[in-house]
Formats: structure tokens, sequence, C-alpha cells
């Protein structure tokens, strides 16, 4: 699968910039295939740590290779992700996490819909689809004047759109609430990724808003699933059926 | 003028966090109704504003015509709303002595804070000139619904609360990524910015590749929020399980203002590619929504879940009329969006009503309301006939203007199916609703079981003026040319596609 996202980094002469995009862009998508893969919830909550990690990294060489006057904004943009998605969110999911097989809920994802050869094959068909949508949108960003970001790195946009992809997979395909709010933070990952390498992130005040949204939404996700535990005694998604028409 | 931008954000950070303190038991009370009026007289003070449109912050605050009506209608829902569902001074559940005060409750202290806070994002939503705010404002929403939904506890709120946290925020996240590539389209164009006037000038030499994904997904994105189909689904049980003014609140003004993103989005669209692919994509979400709300009205046997598939219904009309474009079309829309928010938030409330005086939201059990309790069956039945879009309320001169206009537009056969399925819409609601209001006063099995407790579900009784004003400005609005009609036309020209 990283060959699909990579094809075209690896062609590209390397400075150290790209080729820390490429090692970036290549750890981001090898996790998200991973948790596609990995059952055990705290493996899951392991992979998102070190999708921050190199969302971070991924911020600070873009920053470094832009034009100076970004360069201040990005490494604080930089700081700010590592800060929130390489150790707050995974804390906040490990500790519901924890306090969920503390209370005799399953530390796996024991519902999925599709067993894990399944799963692999329709990511790597996720992958394909990625790489066909993508290919506007890298077209335009490599051949724009004012493009902050150098042509490589555009060409790694699949990976973010692929990991987008990946959520959604993890948001169907699993029951275990602990799981949706895993895939929704990779979806997350995933657009931050397109946003750094399309547009070297989105301006200072909503890159802050969007953070604090997404913090709260999974704050508040936690304390749902924890509600949810204590009224229904599972946070299986299946035994919440009692609404439909 | 400008400070006046300033003025509802403010408000609802104040009032808000008042209500969250256990100072005054009676700013914890008429939070709602506080921050609503002062988003109505704000909008309504920017709507008489002539002259160059107002802006603070660079691309921060800004209130054209269309922003401010938006403010005016968040406000004005928002007062039908609040209003509408103060319960009487008295809590049945909670007896108390007369003469001691009684401090408010941390869940109702939390319960203002949040309607407040919700409120407070809606106003920043409609009145921001940068894209990217705008969707902090509309997420924001989620969040301060999330537990609101889920207020009255139990594994069925609960359930609709995950729903619509989960379904609301993966929704919104796609419209997070067509933003984020609207940005990257004006940074490869030489002038990054995400404020709306710069990218509708037309100044910036847009990739229409890049733009063409990128408006797709902002409008999915926001049509989940606006609960249009195939993106409907927590719409239903979000609405049926939060408590009364809270569904009225989100059926009203957050459909309208993610309804409004998408108004934003679309004009960006126009001017960069033409109208055909957010035409194609609204005209598709219309119709479905119009389809699934018909088929699950005509069935439907719950009377809150009812309300919420007309909200999708209305939904739909309105992108209906988005699609068909032009002023006479986006005037309709604006109309539309005000009739549907005051009835639909009035029905609401007298919905909950109904529910603490019955025990049930099931439409088979409640009968003979016109003789056994008229001051809940005649706001009923009138709201009902301002939500069908009799004359003389408003809905019935949008629906019509926007059918028109599409016909005009050589859309022929879209507005022939529109038509066809309102009146599928029409007969399931008149069938449920005369089924409820219709029948003797007494019911021999209701008078053996007793009384149904009520217990839970807040008070059968409340404040009827908002529910009468709400009612009376739908029936008038429409008829009112001078100034209703000259705002509607301002406001639709503020989109450049007037």
């Amino acid at each position: 699968m990283t060959v699909v996202g990579e094809a075209h980094l690896m062609s590209t002469p390397g400075s150290a910039a790209t080729q820390l995009i490429a090692l970036a862009a290549g750890a981001l998508l090898v996790t998200s295939v991973l948790m596609v893969w990995r059952r055990e919830l705290s493996a899951q909550v392991r992979l998102l740590t070190v999708q921050g990690v190199s969302l971070a990294v991924l911020a600070v060489t873009i920053g470094l290779s832009g034009p100076a006057s970004a360069r201040a904004e990005l490494l604080v943009v930089a700081a700010l992700v590592l800060a929130l998605r390489a150790w707050l969110l995974p804390w906040v999911v490990g500790r519901r996490l924890r306090a969920g097989v503390e209370a005799g809920d399953a530390a796996r994802e024991d519902g999925a819909r599709l067993n894990p050869t399944a799963s692999l094959v329709v990511v790597a068909l996720l992958a394909t689809v990625a790489y066909l949508v993508s290919r506007p949108i890298s077209e335009a960003v490599a051949a724009g004047s004012g493009a902050a970001v150098s042509g490589p790195a555009a060409f790694a946009v699949p990976v973010g759109v692929c990991m987008v992809l990946i959520g959604f997979l993890l948001l169907v395909g699993r029951r275990r609430a602990m799981s949706q709010l895993i895939g929704f933070l990779v979806l997350d990952n995933g657009i931050a990724t397109v946003a750094f390498l399309t547009a070297a992130g989105v301006p200072f005040a909503v890159e802050l808003g969007v953070s604090s949204d997404v913090l709260l939404v999974v704050l508040i996700l936690a304390v749902l699933s924890r509600r949810i535990h204590a009224q229904v005694g599972s946070t299986t998604l299946d035994s919440m059926t009692e609404l439909r028409d | 003028m400008t400070a006046l931008l300033l003025v509802p954000p403010l408000a609802a950070l104040l009032v808000g966090a008042g209500a969250a303190t256990r100072a005054s038991a009676l700013l914890t009370r008429l939070s709602g109704v506080l921050v609503s009026a002062v988003l109505l007289a704000t909008g309504t003070a920017l709507l008489a504003h002539r002259g160059p449109v107002p802006t603070l912050g660079g691309d921060l605050l800004r209130a054209d015509p269309l922003s401010a009506l938006m403010l005016a209608i968040v406000g004005a829902v928002g007062l039908t709303a609040t209003w509408a569902g103060l319960a009487p001074r008295r809590a049945a559940d909670e007896p108390r002595a007369a003469d001691e005060p009684r401090a408010a409750s941390r869940a109702e202290r939390r319960y203002a804070a949040l309607v407040a806070l919700f409120l407070g994002a809606m106003a920043i939503a409609v009145t921001t000139d940068n894209l990217g705010v705008l969707w902090v404002a509309v997420e924001a929403t989620t969040i301060a619904t999330a537990f609101l939904v889920g207020h009255r506890g139990g594994p069925r709120a609960l359930e609709a609360a995950w729903k619509y946290v989960v379904l609301g925020s993966v929704g919104i996240a796609i419209a997070l990524l067509g933003t984020v590539l609207l940005y990257a389209a004006s940074r490869s164009a030489g002038g990054a910015t995400l404020s709306w006037t710069r990218l509708v000038s037309g100044e910036l030499p847009l990739d229409h590749g890049l733009v063409r994904v990128a408006v797709g997904l902002a409008v999915l994105g926001f049509a989940t929020k606006a609960g249009l189909a195939p993106m409907h689904s927590w719409l239903p049980d979000a609405h049926s399980q939060a408590p009364a003014p809270v569904s009225g609140l989100m059926s009203g003004v957050l459909l309208a203002v993610a309804f409004y993103a998408i108004l934003r989005v679309r004009a960006i669209a126009d001017v960069v590619l033409g109208p055909g692919l957010v035409r194609g994509l609204l005209l598709a979400a219309g119709l479905g929504s119009l389809a699934v709300a018909a088929a699950l009205i005509l069935r439907q046997r719950d009377h809150k879940r009812m309300l919420a598939y007309s909200s999708i219904e209305h939904m739909g009309v309105l992108a209906v009329g988005a699609a068909v474009g032009g002023p006479i079309a986006l005037a309709a829309v604006l109309l539309h969006l005000i009739g549907h928010g005051l009835a639909k938030a009035s029905l609401f409330v007298v919905a909950g009503r109904v529910l603490a005086a019955e025990g049930t939201t099931t439409i088979a059990d409640v009968r003979g309301l016109l003789a056994r309790r008229p001051d809940l069956a005649v706001p009923l039945v009138v709201g009902m006939t301002a939500l069908l879009g009799f004359p003389p309320f408003a809905l019935f001169f949008s629906e019509v203007a926007i059918v028109l206009a599409g016909w005009r537009a050589g859309l022929g056969w879209a507005m022939g199916l529109t038509v066809a399925l309102l009146l599928v819409v029409v007969a399931g609601l008149v069938r449920a609703t005369a089924s409820m209001v219709l029948g003797p006063a007494h019911d021999e099995e209701r008078a053996a079981s007793g009384p149904t407790p009520a217990a839970g579900h807040g008070s059968d009784r409340g404040p009827m003026t908002p529910l009468v004003l709400a009612l009376s400005v739908t029936a008038v609005i429409g008829f009112v040319a001078v100034p209703v009609g000259d705002v509607l036309v301002r406001a639709a020209a503020a989109l450049g596609l007037a």
C-alpha cells in the first residue's frame, strides 16, 4: 500500500526535506493500515500516538522548508499537533479504555463486520480510490504559483485521502463505541495530513478552533460511552437499536 | 455599526457564564430568552442599516444583508423556542415552599449555559466571513447540543446523542476537508485566504478541478448537518429524544444555519465553475429528502419523529429552491427558512406539552385533544396548517414561488415530483393530526387506567404568547411586501446570484 502513496516521492531527487515528508507520510499510512489489522484497542491507541508524532514531523518539515514568514506559525502549529494528537487525545481515549476494561468492557474489537484479510483487501481498494481522486488535487497544488509546499509534498496527498477513507472504514466496520471513536480520530488525522500537504495547514486561528472542537468531541464521546456502559451494560453499538421507524 | 457585530457573541458568552453559576436562578431561567432577544434585536438593527457592509477584524466578522437576516431568524426562532419552552414557575415534580426562592439545580444551570453557547455559536456562524470560522462555529453547535440531546438521560436519549455526535462530527469533518481544499486552491492561486468575499470576488484564478472537489465535499458535509438525505439518519433520533425546546432550536436554527453554509459555498461554485455541479447535488439531495420524508411520514407512529421527518421534508424543499437559484427562488428560500423555523419551533414546544400531558409520543394513544385540551389542540392545528403550506401562511407563498421559478428555469419534471411528494406529506400529516385532535373527550379505556403520570417530561403548560406571536408572524409575513420583500431581495442579492 505504501508503494501507491510514495511512488512519486521516491522518483524525485531527494533533499532531506523530501525524504522526511516521505517518511512521515509513509508512517501515517502504515499506522492507518495497522489500525485496520489490529483488534487490540490499546494497540490502536499506541498507533494513534505514532500518527500524532508523524503529523508533527510533517508540520515541522513543511514549516522549515517553506518561506521564512510562515515558519514561526507552522512551528507553533506543530507543537499544538504534537500536544493534542500525540499526547492528549490518545491519553483521553486510553484512559477511557482502561476504565471501561476495569468495569468489565471488552478490550478487543470483537464484533467487527469484516475479518482482517477482507478488511486489508478493502484497504488496498481504498488506497487505489484515494490515489485516483487525489490526482486533480495533487496536480493543482503542484502547479500552483503560490504553493508553499514543494512539488513532492503535493504528491503525498493520496496518503491523507486514504487515511480519511480508512477512518470511514473503521467507523462503519466496527461495533465497539471506542473503535468508532478511534476511527473518527484517524479520519481527522487524515484531514490534517491533507491540510499540511496541500496548503501548509489552515490559518492559525482556524487551526486553534478545529483543534479545540476535536478535543471537545472526543471528550463528549468518552463521557457518552461511559454513560452508555453504565446504562446498557456494554458498549457494543448493536445493543443500541431502540430508535428506529 | 461595526461594534454591533460583537454584541451577539459577547452577550451569549456573558449570559452563558452567568447562567452557569449559582448567582441568579432568574438569569439561569431566562438566559435563552435573553440571548435570543439580543440576537433578534441585533439582526434587525443590522437589517435596517444601509450603506457599507459592517466588518470587523479583517475577515472575522461581517454582516451583509443575508447575515443580518439569518441573525434575525436565529433570534426569532430561538425566542419562540426558549420563551415558549419556559416551564411554569413551579416545577411539577419538585414541590417546594412557596416563599423560598429555589436555586437552579446543576442540570438546569448546565442546560441554560449550553443553550446560550449554542445560540452564540450560531450567531458567529452567520456573521463571519471566514469559512474556517464558519466551520468551527457549526461544529461547536454539535458540542453544545450533544448533552442537550442526552439531557433527559436513559438509554434511548444516550443512543440518540451518540449517533448524533458521531454522524454529525463525521459529516462536518467532510465539510472541513472541503474547506481545507478551498484554502489550498486559494493558496495555489497566489492569495491564501478563507474569506468568502475574496473567494466569490473572482479575482483569484482558482483551479477548477480543485474547487470542484472542494465544493462537492463542503456541500456534502454541511448537508449532513442540514439533515438532507441520504445523511439524515441522525435527525429523527436526535429531534425526538431532545427536550422539546431543544428540538425546536435544532430544527429551526441549526438546520437553517447549516443550509446557510451551503448557500455560501454554492455562491463560490457559481462564480468559479458555473451553477451545474451544485445544482445537481442539491436537486438530488432535495428530491431524496422529500422522498424519504414522504415515505416515513405516511407510516409514522410517533408524533415527535413525525415532526422531525417534516423538518427533512422542508430542508428538501429548501435544497430544491437553492438548486433552482435566481432572485425569486432564493428570496422564496429565505422566506421559507423564516416560516419553517417559527412554525416548527412552535410545534415542537406543543409536542413537548402533549407528551407531558399524555405521557406518550405515540400518535394512536392521543385522542380527542380538541375536546379535552383545546389549549394544546388549537396551536397544534394552526401550526400544522402553517407547516403544510396552506394560505395565508408564509410557507404557501415560498413553496409556490419555488415551484414556479423552477418551472420557468426548465426543471419542470423536478417540480412535478416535488409537488407530488409534498402532497403525500400533506396527506400523512393531516391524517395523523386529525386522529390526535378529533374524537370524543372521554375515553373509557383511559378513564379506567387513570391519569397518565407525566413526570420527567417537563410541564404540559407554558406561556402561550410566543406561540401566538410566532404563528401570527408566519401568517402575515407573506403579505408584507415592504419591508419584508425588500429585505429578502437584498439578502438574496448579497449572495451575488440575483
